[in-house]
């Protein structure tokens, strides 16, 4: 008679423990609903969303279903084909000159003997407090015609009239380019000197006294060790780049004409300005989905051989 | 070799400084300056300051676009990062298959861009009237996988053991996360709230298309509109890009630390 009261008293312990994991289990997900729910309503339905709108033709309430008609008038509009051009122009000149920069300003300041490392570190991470819109306005009056740079450059005879940077196509992308490297050189240098405190330090120690210089050591070390951070930043640099839009719309306008137009401000113009075509614009913001969908999906793949 | 190395490093530094500093200094120095010493490119500080500032003030609703930018921001953050919090915290105290299956999934939303999801996101708050609002300039940065990533993985090194006691108290369970939990991770909260409140009070192109009336303006739509509006008054245009970049540097001289902290958050 004990006996059994006993090992009923235990299963009941026992179920009682269960019904606490399971209730444990059901408050996790109360506390983790409405976070989890904003992400799906304002990130994947507006995706599927976005999708189902791509496919239609019309205006307003007068939109319908007409097939891939969006996608086939992209192939054959210039302007997207310029701004598809320019955008990957802004990817492929500055993303690699920013990393590579980023990577050797964290490399000397992890130098233990450097002066003033403090200092340099929060100079150079500085930029990143600058909105984007702020910091492209300061761009804009800094390359204006009669702005700063011209008159430096002519002062100082190195031109001998100025220099029409925003309106010329060339200097225009060269400009959003500059001022892409100033605002996020230090961030992404942030993250590399991070990585290169993890390193272990008698690595280096054995690599020098067997007689490897500092550029061999970046080279051979500190590059290959820092894999997997270069892998991320290089994934957010692009991710970014394909969805420039503060710049292109004030620094240069994405004049002149459209030749420094990044997609996204493209897009921005189809879709709400002047006779909005929504349907268009759906598929071109689609295009740039799976263009950083299929470069994310490239660069893990290189990025993660060993 | 040694030695020019050495110095070639300081070189390079120093250029990188300085030209990190430069256009902000500059920013700073023009605010200050009427236009024609601008265009000599005066580097030093001007008498202009003042006259500048009346002449914003003249132009723009600059103390609207203050307040509301301060408002959609502290706002914005406080919700955000309490929402976040309660999810990573989530994700990782109560843990099973069926969440981390979820986690994984969330963080897919990190792969999507904005141009991808603005132009529902624009007819789904229309329909909704949040245009010119509060919670319409929230609502597509209210919920990130990156904070909730970034308290998820905080999470891992607060000990359970405190929770098992507080149960054992007969705490219930939102008070252990917000009496227990909260105060002890104070340090991934400063993280959140400053990367959030910078993001929030940078924000461009999502406010550019809801916040349409004049009375909803923010700070980075209202120096945009400066620029657009053809002012020719240099001083005046640098005096208003000062004032929009003040509370995000400031935010960053003083709590640079949780800044960087809260950017690399994920990672670690």
């Amino acid at each position: 008679m004990k006996q059994t009261t006993e090992v009923s008293g235990g299963a009941a312990i026992k179920r009682s423990r269960l019904s606490l994991r399971r209730k444990q289990g059901l408050i996790g997900w109360a506390f983790l609903l409405i976070a989890a729910g904003l992400i799906v309503m304002m990130n994947f339905y507006p995706m599927v969303r976005g999708f189902m709108l791509s496919l239609q033709t019309g205006v307003g309430a007068r939109m319908e279903y007409s097939g891939f008609v969006n996608y086939s008038r992209m192939i054959g509009d210039p302007r997207f084909r310029q701004t598809l051009i320019t955008t990957f122009t802004y990817l492929l000149v500055q993303v690699p000159i920013m990393l590579l920069m980023g990577l050797a300003l964290a490399s000397m300041l992890n130098n233990k003997g450097l002066k003033g490392r403090g200092f340099f570190r929060t100079a150079i991470f500085l930029p990143c407090a600058v909105g984007l819109v702020a910091y492209s306005l300061v761009f804009r009056q800094m390359f204006s015609f009669d702005g700063l740079i011209n008159t430096i450059l002519v002062s100082s005879g190195i031109l001998e009239t100025g220099h029409n940077w925003l309106g010329t196509a060339w200097s225009a992308q060269l400009v959003i380019i500059l001022g892409l490297l100033w605002r996020w050189t230090g961030f992404n240098m942030i993250f590399y000197l991070a990585g290169i405190q993890n390193i272990d330090s008698s690595i280096y120690d054995a690599a020098r006294i067997d007689g490897a210089n500092v550029f061999q050591q970046f080279w051979k070390i500190t590059i290959p060790l820092l894999r997997p951070i270069i892998l991320l930043t290089a994934i957010m640099s692009t991710n970014g780049t394909l969805q420039l839009f503060d710049e292109s719309f004030n620094l240069t306008g994405g004049g002149p004409g459209i030749s420094s137009m990044s997609m996204s401000h493209y897009i921005f113009n189809t879709a709400f300005t002047g006779n909005p075509t929504i349907g268009y614009a759906s598929a071109m913001s689609f295009m740039v989905f799976l263009l950083v969908a299929i470069l994310a999906f490239i660069q893990l793949k290189v990025g993660d051989r060993r | 070799m040694r030695v020019i190395l050495r110095v070639g490093m300081y070189v390079f530094l120093s250029i990188a400084a300085f030209l990190s500093i430069f256009p902000l200094f500059w920013t700073a120095v023009s605010a200050t300056n009427s236009t024609p010493d601008i265009l000599a490119a005066s580097m030093l500080p001007g008498t202009h300051l003042i006259a500048n500032f009346e002449r914003l003030l003249e132009l723009s609703d600059l103390g609207r676009a203050f307040w509301n930018s301060t408002r959609n921001a502290v706002i914005l953050t406080a919700v955000s990062v309490t929402i976040c919090s309660l999810a990573g915290y989530a994700f990782e105290v109560f843990h099973s298959k069926a969440k981390d299956r979820l986690m994984g999934i969330l963080l897919l939303s990190m792969m999507i861009p904005f141009a991808a999801v603005m132009i529902p996101l624009f007819r789904l708050a229309t329909s909704l009237n949040l245009n010119d609002t509060t919670l319409g300039f929230m609502l597509p940065t209210l919920s990130t996988a990156f904070l909730i990533m970034l308290f998820r993985q905080s999470t891992r090194s607060f000990p359970h053991e405190m929770i098992e006691a507080a149960r054992i108290d007969g705490l219930n369970e939102l008070s252990i996360f917000f009496r227990i939990y909260v105060p002890t991770m104070k340090s991934t909260y400063a993280a959140a709230i400053t990367i959030t409140f910078m993001a929030a009070w940078n924000v461009f192109l999502w406010p550019r298309l809801i916040m349409m009336s004049p009375e909803a303006v923010t700070m980075p739509m209202l120096i945009s509109n400066l620029m657009a509006g053809y002012v020719t008054e240099f001083g005046v245009v640098m005096l208003a890009v000062l004032i929009a970049t003040l509370p995000t540097i400031i935010i960053f001289l003083f709590l640079q630390r949780y800044f960087a902290e809260g950017l690399l958050g994920t990672i670690k």
